[in-house]
């Protein structure tokens, strides 16, 4: 299937994805699933991955900046324009494209070689929304809480580099973090959230639900929607960056 | 009834060449043929999995070949399948395996539809397996789980793809006849695919011989030895029901012949 083909087939089923539910209370019991899966299960993952990130973010802006013509407060002003800007949208999706881009691509993969997705279309369920809606919209309702979490976390986790050694003092770091404080970062940051979040469940839902073969096959779909949804939040990046910053 | 007409399919190459056939209703219509004679196909295009090249599918004088797709997922509601895996989910218990349908379209109240669902269950001999997950039963427990949930919704026609693959011959046999029992119980149209001679002498009432993507063949079971059709004959004396009768034959005229000798 070459690259046009694949875009026309990725349109069709997101045309079959969204449309109204069958059953909205089965819809809102896979909606809380999804969250629980997809964002809460997420949770510790980007706390910890943030906590050392904006550790080790400090610590590099302090040794890489130590020169007289520059303020100490720049290493806190830097570190938050890294999180917010770039880490908590952009490079934590990527991390989250990994793991729930693999999850949900093999989870549906694995339903479609066993047959379960042509149950689904036997009973007269449309397979598409039923397995791919609340995924798509758990996964974009949940991400705004993981990018501010994310946040929070990293300025945290340089200000425990404030606390816990002599290499800036707190003073300096939370007047560096306040400096110049652009709120528009962080909506910049959610919408980038937002849309990198539709584009991991979708792209991971369609490699999914078009495997063909058995569980080699799932393997590689699972690490094409990875590799894809990489590439394509990258490019969207440089899109969104330009849009919203320019 | 369900009235297939001239269907053909094709996917690299042709799988289905022009078949048509009569399924009828309150019997258990037998699909067989070898494997790789394109049964499956032909069951997955009745269903309307596969969307077929060229020919019509009438269920009852509706043709589904032509419906629209949200018409024809409102149809499905009065099918059921068995999957050749059981296809159940994972992630559910049996008893929510069985509600699902119901959860999906039935408008009952909560109590009807679990006291449906156990029925169903009981009916199949699982009514001590409800919290159970798939992976915690066995294959033919599992087949068991999935025709309760294909019949839950009182389906007017009933597909079972291969029930038997992966199951013991006394299994088999309880499958079987539970699928054929269901038939006459809720007259429901259905059928089956399958290459296991013992289920076609079991419970086969209408069976469609498939051979290399053409109907070769259509009969009842006891017309199946009295046919001319040679891809059929070689299917049947290839088949482990015939070696066991051949075998029987011969032991018993061994002992015949000792009984003449002595």
């Amino acid at each position: 299937m070459n690259a046009i083909e694949k875009v026309g087939s990725y349109a069709v089923l997101m045309k079959r994805t969204f449309g109204l539910p069958d059953r909205w209370r089965m819809f809102f019991r896979q909606f809380l699933d999804e969250i629980q899966k997809q964002g809460l299960d997420s949770l510790a993952i980007t706390i910890i991955i943030s906590v050392f990130i904006g550790a080790v973010i400090t610590i590099q802006m302090v040794l890489n900046t130590s020169n007289p013509l520059l303020p100490d407060y720049a290493t806190g002003l830097a570190v938050r324009d890294t999180l917010l800007l770039e880490f908590s949208s952009s490079i934590l999706c990527l991390i989250l494209a990994g793991k729930v881009g693999s999850s949900i691509s093999s989870e549906i993969g694995t339903m479609r070689i066993t047959e379960q997705i042509d149950a689904l279309d036997i009973m007269g369920v449309n397979s598409a929304n039923y397995l791919i809606f609340p995924k798509i919209t758990a996964f974009m309702t949940i991400i705004p809480c993981l990018v501010i979490a994310s946040m929070f976390f990293g300025i945290l986790g340089g200000y425990s580099m404030a606390y816990f050694t002599d290499i800036i003092t707190i003073h300096e770091y939370v007047y560096g973090i306040q400096f110049m404080f652009v709120p528009f970062y962080i909506t910049y940051s959610v919408i980038k959230g937002i849309v990198f979040a539709f584009i991991i469940a979708s792209i991971a839902a369609y490699y999914g639900y078009t495997v063909k073969g058995g569980s080699l096959e799932v393997g590689k779909a699972s690490t094409d929607a990875v590799v894809n949804s990489s590439v394509i939040i990258l490019l969207f990046n440089v899109m969104l960056t330009k849009l919203l910053l320019s | 009834m369900i009235e297939v007409k001239n269907i053909s399919k094709a996917f690299d190459g042709p799988v289905l060449k022009n078949v048509s056939t009569i399924l009828e209703t309150g019997k258990t219509n037998l699909i067989i043929g070898q494997s790789g004679s394109g049964k499956t196909v032909l069951m997955k295009s009745i269903v309307g999995i596969h969307k077929v090249d060229s020919g019509e599918i009438h269920y009852d004088g509706r043709d589904i070949t032509k419906m629209k797709r949200k018409d024809r997922n409102h149809f499905r509601r009065e099918m059921g399948m068995l999957f050749q895996g059981s296809a159940l989910f994972d992630s559910l218990t049996v008893l929510e395996n069985v509600m699902f349908p119901l959860e999906m379209f039935s408008y009952d109240s909560p109590k009807v539809r679990h006291e449906r669902a156990v029925f169903c269950l009981e009916r199949v001999n699982l009514g001590d397996a409800l919290d159970l997950y798939p992976s915690e039963i066995s294959g033919g427990m599992q087949k068991r789980a999935a025709i309760a949930r294909a019949i839950v919704l009182n389906p007017k026609y009933l597909f079972c793809d291969e029930p038997n693959s992966g199951l013991d011959p006394i299994t088999s046999l309880l499958i079987d006849r539970l699928i054929q029992e269901i038939t006459h119980e809720f007259n429901i149209t259905t059928i089956i695919n399958t290459h296991d001679m013992n289920s076609v002498m079991e419970i086969g009432e209408n069976i469609v011989f498939i051979n290399k993507g053409e109907k070769a063949w259509q009969g009842t079971k006891e017309q199946i030895f009295d046919t001319d059709c040679e891809p059929l004959n070689n299917f049947v004396f290839a088949s482990n029901l015939y070696k066991e009768l051949r075998v029987a034959h011969k032991m018993f005229l061994e002992g015949e012949a000792k009984k003449l000798i002595k």
